[in-house]
């Protein structure tokens, strides 16, 4: 494996500076610095206010993700970076400084999709992707069900969020409960001693019409809305909420169409491989859920641990290896940060 | 060879120095776009002089103030490109640069004052004694506020006549000058640190949809 290339990777489109070092498939270090405390009292993330975090992180998190690797940054082979989709200024300052840093070490330059970083990620923790496999995104950002036969070329998008993204409901719903943001963890933690069939939330675009136009689309804006409803008109009718059957029950909606949607969407593919990605992946209802259901199917689903889940460099590290593994061509130096860069480009 | 570059006003401007004089200097062609061009400038400016990044020994960036985000682009590189070089990095006030310019070729003899585009009609302002040294500022103010009869350096006396009738020197800053401000020690030599001048806007990303039930006005559940 050591003739497997070195890749620095940076992750900037959110509010988390994440530098990751791989060998190959083989993960070497995962410095992460996170503004969400910043963000936090905004109860969202606050673009100008991660944008400064983040040149303000940059160097120290490249030196941090150095040294946990044991490598010198001369040592590296290719400087791979999210060049989008994601926070316009914030993915500006990770692509200008993968820019210096494949101009200062004279290495390739790779601008990759974020999404297809979330994918190529599961490689540093259960090897070979299974081509093709079915990739369902979930996370503050993104809600997407992809047919990924090659992660470095062909990523097709099934379906995506037609409004919120789930981890977006999460937030959203937490805030409504009085947990704290981000929501996903403190939902996750109430719902596990409520009840999850107390209130019967609504699932959105699983009706018979939605399911002709929106088959492996998603919608959580409605069930956000009805648990709103929920908790004002019990609030109206002076009756106490018990926060843990709410969360259980919207945590259950959400992973429900979920994980029906892409066992659908995999069966209907004829692919036998589900990989769970992004933040909300972390879930643990979510991943319980969809490797019971999918068992069901003599489908196998891959989830990496949490920490590899989540926003971080070494995801772009992991896609960038594939790609110069693979023999993928760079990108040039007037690489723009495309804050809407489409799944189907994965390499811009 | 010293490398300097500013990314504070919408033009990208880069420049090496040799320790003698500046030896090449590029400005960007498209506004804006501050990260999509510098890397090629200066790419393209080693070029020119034949020269490898290898070449390198120092690195000057302008530190604002100027709008943000192309900003930040000048200044990760700085940072990054001295990361991966092992340089030294030294910011200088993107006014300061002017300042100099204005005064060592001979467009301003007395007391005078730079002012740049802050956008949201204000602009950056900053005051200089006849030799360059700065007296007060950097500020962000209205034109109004900050209306002379002086002598104004910089693009804010062309946007803002009324305010500042009296416009000399050079609209924009260059990196030639930066070079040699920061070869010539003309200025102070800061810490590669953005001077914003501005708190950041707390507007939540608006791409994520807002509902009527996010109203936070009306309070958790309880
Ligand atoms: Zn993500």
């Amino acid at each position: 494996m050591s003739d497997a290339p070195l890749v620095l990777g940076i992750e900037t489109s959110c509010d988390e500076t994440g530098v990751g070092i791989v060998r190959g498939h083989t993960l070497l270090a995962d410095a992460v610095a996170s503004s969400v405390d910043e963000h936090a009292r905004f109860g969202g993330v606050v673009p100008e206010v991660a944008s400064r975090a983040h040149l303000e992180a940059m160097v120290p998190t490249i030196e941090r993700a150095c040294e946990t690797a044991g490598v010198a940054l001369r040592d590296v082979d290719a400087i791979a970076v999210t060049s989008g989709p994601g926070l316009a200024g914030a993915l500006l300052v990770g692509v200008a400084s993968a820019k210096a840093l494949a101009l200062g070490l004279g290495k390739p330059l790779y601008g990759v999709n974020h999404l297809a970083a979330h994918v190529a990620v599961d490689q540093l923790e259960h090897g070979p992707l299974p081509e093709p496999c079915l990739a369902m995104l979930v996370s503050g950002g993104h809600s997407s069900l992809l047919r990924v036969e090659d992660v470095t070329t062909g990523v097709e998008p099934l379906g995506a969020t037609i409004d919120d993204a789930a981890g977006e409901a999460f937030d959203k719903v937490a805030r409504l409960l009085g947990l704290p943001f981000p929501g996903g963890p403190h939902i996750d933690r109430a719902a596990a001693s409520g009840n999850s069939v107390a209130i019967d939330f609504p699932r959105g675009l699983t009706g018979r019409r939605d399911m002709e136009r929106h088959r492996f689309d998603f919608s959580f804006s409605g069930l956000k809305t009805a648990v709103a409803r929920w908790v004002e008109t019990q609030q109206r009718a002076g009756a106490t909420i018990d926060v843990h059957d709410v969360a259980a029950s919207f945590q259950e909606a959400v992973c429900d169409v979920l994980t029906r949607k892409a066992i659908d969407a995999a069966t209907s593919q004829g692919i036998e491989d589900i990989l769970i990605g992004g933040g909300v992946a972390a879930n643990s209802r979510l991943r319980a859920m969809a490797e019971e259901r999918a068992a069901a199917q003599g489908i196998r689903v891959r989830v990496p641990r949490p920490g590899l889940c989540t926003d971080n460099g070494a995801m772009v590290a992991a896609l960038g290896a594939e790609l110069v593994q693979r023999g993928r061509a760079p990108s040039a130096l007037d690489l723009p940060a495309d804050s809407s860069q489409p799944i189907t480009t994965v390499v811009a | 060879m010293l490398l300097a570059f500013d990314t504070a006003t919408p033009l990208v401007t880069a420049a090496l120095h040799d320790g003698e004089d500046v030896v090449a200097e590029r400005t960007s062609t498209q506004p804006m776009k501050h990260g999509e061009q510098l890397a090629p400038l200066i790419e393209a400016l080693l070029h020119d002089r034949g020269l490898v990044r290898q070449d390198l020994t120092a690195i000057a960036v302008g530190v604002g103030p100027g709008p943000f985000t192309g900003l930040r682009v000048g200044l990760v590189t700085a940072r990054t490109l001295a990361l991966a070089l092992e340089l030294p990095v030294y910011g200088v006030c993107t006014l300061d640069v002017l300042a100099i310019e204005a005064v060592d070729t001979g467009a301003v003899h007395e007391d005078f004052v730079v002012a740049t585009d802050a956008r949201r009609k204000e602009v950056y302002l900053a005051s200089y004694d006849a030799d360059g040294a700065r007296l007060v500022g950097p500020d962000v103010l209205k034109p109004a506020d900050a209306a002379t009869a002086a002598p104004v350096v910089g693009e804010g006396a062309l946007l803002y006549p009324e305010a500042f009738p009296h416009a000399v020197g050079p609209a924009r800053p260059s990196a030639g000058w930066l070079a040699r401000v920061v070869a010539e020690e003309r200025a102070e030599l800061l810490d590669p640190e953005p001077l914003y001048l501005r708190r950041p806007d707390a507007v939540v990303n608006a791409a994520r949809k807002q509902v009527l039930a996010d109203d936070p006005s009306r309070g958790p559940a309880r």
